[in-house]
């Protein structure tokens, strides 16, 4: 099964590489573009059988490992058709 | 006297240290592999820097879960003195010996550079020898210095007198333009609760000789040695 | 694929094979070729791998000396630098990928020039780049350098080697061909150095490393009617270099070859499986075969063609002792790295391919490697070059005041401070580094010794574009004397060669006239040429990048202690030029900066003074009798004594300058003075109490002395024939030096 997890600082930690991106844009004419925040996305294959075992893995991956829980939040996402993502 | 210097996968400044303990301060150093899960009757463990992993997902955040980080944690927790170096501080804050975490540069770029780091105490292992306010010339090279922690945490190592190192100008005043990455408060380095686990981004190991620039580092290290040789502990500490 | 495709005019155009060579090699091979085989042959025939337009004129370069333990024909090249142990360096080219993905492009060369320096069994030290970039008025050229910057020190941070220094000009004909050449040296015994030769017949043949991939397959492309979107997906046009890969593959290494289980090592850089299959068995006069099936693939599908034509990163081919094999195994089981027997050497003279034990290439070795086409490219002065060489009256003299003119100069990107780069850059790993980046060639410590080892990289496309051959030995000269400021003497060099088209004859004279130069001066100043590189085809719509020859020098210093940067030491020391001033701005900054012109002659060079003063520097310097020393170069004296200010915090100069005689009715004796060229010279400083010992040394080396004044004061002063024309405080100045190029980036982020 696929899970997708999204990895994000927490809102109040400063994120320089967002603030730069936001900058850089805002230099290129993007006056709309309001704040930008940087994440990291994973895509995990597991080898398990059902949506809630899958949440649940990715879950303790993402406390465990993928996100340092100090700064970091995280979210996740279960591919809709298992097995059919290309 | 004994060093251990741990190298995960990716370690670079493992070789300096180890140089600093042997060919400068003239103790015995002793490099252990993160596999390892005996720290060989080691009195000081050194976490040096370097790319752990590449500092791929997040700089020490594999790192942690070496097999001898465990060994590391029981020996910190018997009170064994344990210094986490740029990387090594990385990892010491990813495995919660150390409280606080490490962002990018406030400007995004790596720095490598001599900047000044003012002793904020006098009371740990490693800054035991070291005057309290003095500014020691250290070189830094880190792309994530910028020390992060909630500000429930920051109050406490306040409180607590756990901020062991700040970053300083030449007066030693902890202005925004002596703080090379943006980290809060300039913190340069910190200490744990029972203050012998101390973690600093600035490189000590390269501040031993004045042919490489600056002896300012050395400080740190005599200070290990004498609180050991005081403390009457040397060789008591490990298995 | 199907390797039954016939192979027509379209295939071979496709694989950038002429006919010529086609039927060369259809006559090396006894038949025709397979498809796979001829793939083989389009990757290692190819000019970056094959040399076939510059191996004739290389071939004229000074290889050898007392102290070569390897010329080129190596991975690298390695000279004796006392105590038994040795330097092993080399520099390489990475230019055209740098402009398609900057920093993937300079990352990738910075880890190509790395494993061509361990798989000679050396522990890399310290690295340089030369770098090229087009004008920083063009976003675009802000957008490559802070790629390429980012990427050398993405990777060589991350792998722990530091970056000592460099060198970094602009030009616009660089604009949309970036040079990015990177150098490595590493240090190790004698008796440890590895070669790229296969022997013994039937030891195994290993793949180590990461895994392959289809990288880097692009070009001799797969001639295949199930060739569609999705296959093109499959290739990524850029390779992806894996610094942490390479740290692991770096230490393995080193661990195996000190257990001496390796006959021979070679790294898997450009055309990976087949060069290093091929150039081995050459080396070792041996035949290798290898099954593709047993090697460790990361994608699915694979054919030999693009397993053996990939150029996945990090991978290495070890020849091990038979027996060996597993005490080489454990060694990358610690460091979880993959080490695979993929073949064996053979007793015969043939690289062979199989898979799954089925032969789907088959060609003699030496084919692919000495027979490779060699060419006698024509040869054309370009038209025009007269008309370049002269200067226009109004270029002799400034619009602006003398201080005015030097201020300009202290901020021209080329000139200025270059920190904002090098800051970026780990330059004190390894704790060996004693002169630290910025401050004169690059000096590392050689621990365990007293001695230390300098270099410095160098190289003028202006000089060389209006004199190819005057520019090349000057670009020597100035990597020598680099070295020679430092108090080391120079004992080897190594080329990289960055021109345009070969095709076009005017590009080829260039070449054959700077390999000529480079000849000259290596033999004058008895620095051979142990190895380098050639990047040809730097142009973009016919018009080529200024002819660069960039040349890197290594020097050994017997006393560490003894090492000399371009810094003022103290104040109420005499300030004294080695050597003599010309009326030279020729291809000068000068020209450039304040009339955007690359007109004249290059300043002219006298080897035998050239090195006279070389020596004498590195006698006075081991006699401690110096306190700095830097040599003059872009932007003329005026410029070199501020940069001997700079850093110092703020050590003034007062110098009284004699005007140079012009013999041009245009000139203006005062630009001539403070901003020429002229070459073999360089500003020392000296305790008062020494100042007569040095003269009396350099009068006896037939060096031209003259005290020019005294360090002091906050306040750079120079006069010319009495009139002060420039009185500044240092600290405007280095303001001005030093925030010139961070101004072209900060509050710019696009």
């Amino acid at each position: 099964m696929k899970a997708r997890v999204f990895v994000t600082l927490k809102p109040s930690v400063f994120d320089p590489q967002g603030h730069t991106i936001a900058e850089a844009l805002h230099s290129l004419g993007y006056g709309s573009v309001g704040d930008v925040r940087q994440g990291k996305y994973f895509e995990l294959d597991l080898n398990v059988t059902s949506p809630g075992e899958a949440q649940t893995l990715a879950a303790e991956l993402a406390d465990r490992v993928l996100a340092n829980p100090v700064i970091e939040s995280y979210r996740i996402e279960l591919a809709a058709t298992p097995g059919g993502e290309r | 006297m004994t060093f251990a210097v741990v190298v995960f996968p990716g370690s670079n400044c493992d070789h300096d240290s180890y140089y600093a303990v042997e060919h400068v301060l003239g103790q015995r150093a002793t490099f252990v592999w993160h596999k390892e899960t005996s720290l060989a009757g080691a009195d000081v463990v050194i976490l040096p820097g370097g790319f752990s992993h590449g500092d791929y997902l997040r700089t020490g955040a594999i790192a942690r879960f070496s097999p001898i980080m465990k060994t590391v944690a029981d020996f910190a927790a018997a009170g064994g003195p344990v210094l986490g170096i740029c990387n090594g501080f990385q990892i010491l804050l990813e495995c919660g010996l150390l409280p606080g975490a490490m962002l990018r540069n406030r400007d995004v770029q790596f720095h490598c550079e001599t900047v000044g780091v003012r002793v904020e105490q006098t009371n740990t292992p490693f800054t035991a020898s070291a005057k309290a306010g003095s500014v020691l010339r250290l070189p830094i090279a880190h792309g994530e210095g910028n020390y992060y922690a909630p500000p429930e945490t920051l109050a406490e190592l306040e409180r607590t007198d756990r901020v062991v190192f700040r970053y300083a100008n030449a007066f030693g005043e902890t202005t925004d333009a002596a703080n090379p990455n943006g980290a809060l408060d300039n913190i340069a380095g910190i200490c744990s609760e029972a203050r012998n686990v101390v973690g600093l981004m600035p490189h000590p190991e390269r501040a031993c000789e004045s042919v490489l620039g600056s002896a300012d580092g050395l400080v740190i290290f005599e200070s290990v040695v004498a609180s050991m040789a005081a403390r009457g502990t040397v060789g008591a500490l490990s298995r | 694929m199907s390797t039954t495709t016939t192979i027509d005019a379209a295939v071979l155009e496709r694989h950038g094979i002429t006919r010529d060579e086609y039927a060369r090699i259809v006559e090396l091979m006894g038949r025709e070729p397979n498809l796979t085989e001829l793939g083989l042959f389009s990757v290692v025939w190819s000019e970056h791998c094959s040399y076939k337009s510059s191996r004739v004129h290389l071939k004229t370069l000074p290889t050898e000396g007392a102290r070569v333990l390897q010329g080129p024909g190596e991975n690298a090249g390695a000279v004796d630098i006392g105590g038994g142990l040795a330097a092993v360096f080399k520099i390489e080219s990475h230019n055209h990928p740098s402009f398609i993905e900057p920093y993937q492009g300079a990352a990738t060369g910075v880890g190509g020039i790395i494993r061509d320096i361990f798989t000679m069994g050396a522990r890399p030290i310290a690295l340089l780049d030369a770098l090229r970039f087009g004008s920083l008025e063009e976003p675009r050229t802000r957008r490559i350098l802070k790629g390429v910057v980012s990427g050398i020190g993405g990777y060589g941070n991350s792998i722990g080697i530091p970056t000592v220094g460099g060198e970094v000009m602009f030009d616009e004909s660089y604009s949309g061909n970036p040079l990015v050449n990177v150098f490595c040296l590493g240090i190790a015994k004698h008796d440890a150095i590895v070669k790229g030769q296969a022997s013994g017949v039937g030891n195994p043949v290993y793949y180590v490393g990461a895994k392959t991939g289809r990288d880097g397959i692009h070009g001799a492309t797969m001639a295949s009617a199930e060739f569609d979107d999705k296959s093109a997906e499959k290739r990524p046009a850029v390779q992806v270099g894996d610094p942490f890969m390479e740290k692991l593959l770096l230490e393995a290494c080193l661990e195996v070859m000190a257990t001496d289980a390796c006959v021979g090592v070679q790294d898997m850089g450009a055309a990976g499986l087949t060069c290093s299959t091929s150039e081995t068995g050459s080396r070792g006069g041996v035949g290798v075969e290898i099954d593709v099936a047993l090697v460790p693939q990361r994608e699915s599908g694979m054919t030999p063609y693009e397993i053996m034509l990939s150029e996945s990163q990090e991978r290495m081919l070890l020849i091990v002792k038979r027996g060996r094999e597993r005490d080489v195994e454990r060694v990358f089981e610690k460091w979880d790295l993959h080490a695979v027997k993929i073949g064996e050497v053979m007793a015969n003279d043939r690289l062979c391919v199989k898979q799954n034990g089925r032969v789907v290439a088959d060609v003699p070795n030496r084919a692919l490697t000495d027979e490779a086409p060699v060419y006698h490219r024509p040869m054309r002065p370009p038209a025009g070059r007269e008309a370049l060489q002269q200067m226009p009256a109004s270029a002799r003299r400034s619009p602006m005041s003398p201080a005015d003119t030097w201020l300009t100069l202290l901020g021209s990107p080329t000139v200025a401070s270059k920190r904002w780069i090098y800051r970026q850059y780990d330059y004190m790993v390894r704790t060996n580094t004693i002169a630290l980046a910025g401050l004169g060639a690059g000096v590392v410590r050689v621990k365990g010794t007293e001695r230390a080892l300098a270099m410095s990289v160098d190289g003028n496309g202006r000089y060389t574009a209006l004199d190819p051959r005057a520019g090349a030995r000057l670009a020597v000269a100035e990597a020598a004397r680099n070295v020679a400021c430092a108090g080391a003497l120079p004992i080897g060099a190594t080329n990289c060669l960055n021109f345009g088209n070969p095709e076009r004859p005017e590009i080829m004279w260039q070449f054959a006239e700077a390999v000529a130069g480079i000849g000259e001066a290596c033999r004058a100043l008895d620095v051979p040429i142990t190895g380098g590189n050639v990047s040809l085809y730097n142009e973009t719509d016919g018009r080529a990048i200024l002819p660069t020859p960039i040349i890197g020098v290594v020097g050994v210093i017997e006393h560490a202690s003894r090492v000399l940067t371009r810094t003022f030491r103290g104040a109420g020391h005499d300030i004294v030029l080695l050597g003599e001033n010309r009326d030279e701005l020729g291809g000068s900054e000068f020209l450039k900066a304040i009339h955007s012109l690359v007109r004249g002659v290059p300043p002219a060079l006298d080897l035998a003074r050239e090195r006279a003063l070389q020596r004498l520097l590195v006698d006075l310097a081991e006699q401690g009798v110096l306190e700095s020393a830097h040599d003059c170069s872009d932007g003329g004296l005026a410029v070199t004594i501020a940069e001997c200010c700079f850093d110092t915090g703020a050590i003034g100069a007062d110098v009284a300058l004699a005007a140079v005689r012009c013999d041009d009715a245009d000139a203006d004796s005062v630009v001539a003075t403070l901003f020429g060229e002229s070459a073999s010279r360089v500003i020392v400083s000296v305790m008062p109490e020494r100042l007569q010992a040095v003269l009396d040394a350099a009068r006896r080396a037939g060096v031209p002395a003259t005290r020019l004044g005294r360090t002091g004061g906050r306040t750079i002063k120079m006069a010319v024939d009495g009139t002060t024309v420039i009185e500044t405080s240092v600290g405007e100045a280095e303001a001005r030096w030093s925030s010139a190029l961070a101004s072209w980036f900060e509050g710019q982020v696009a």
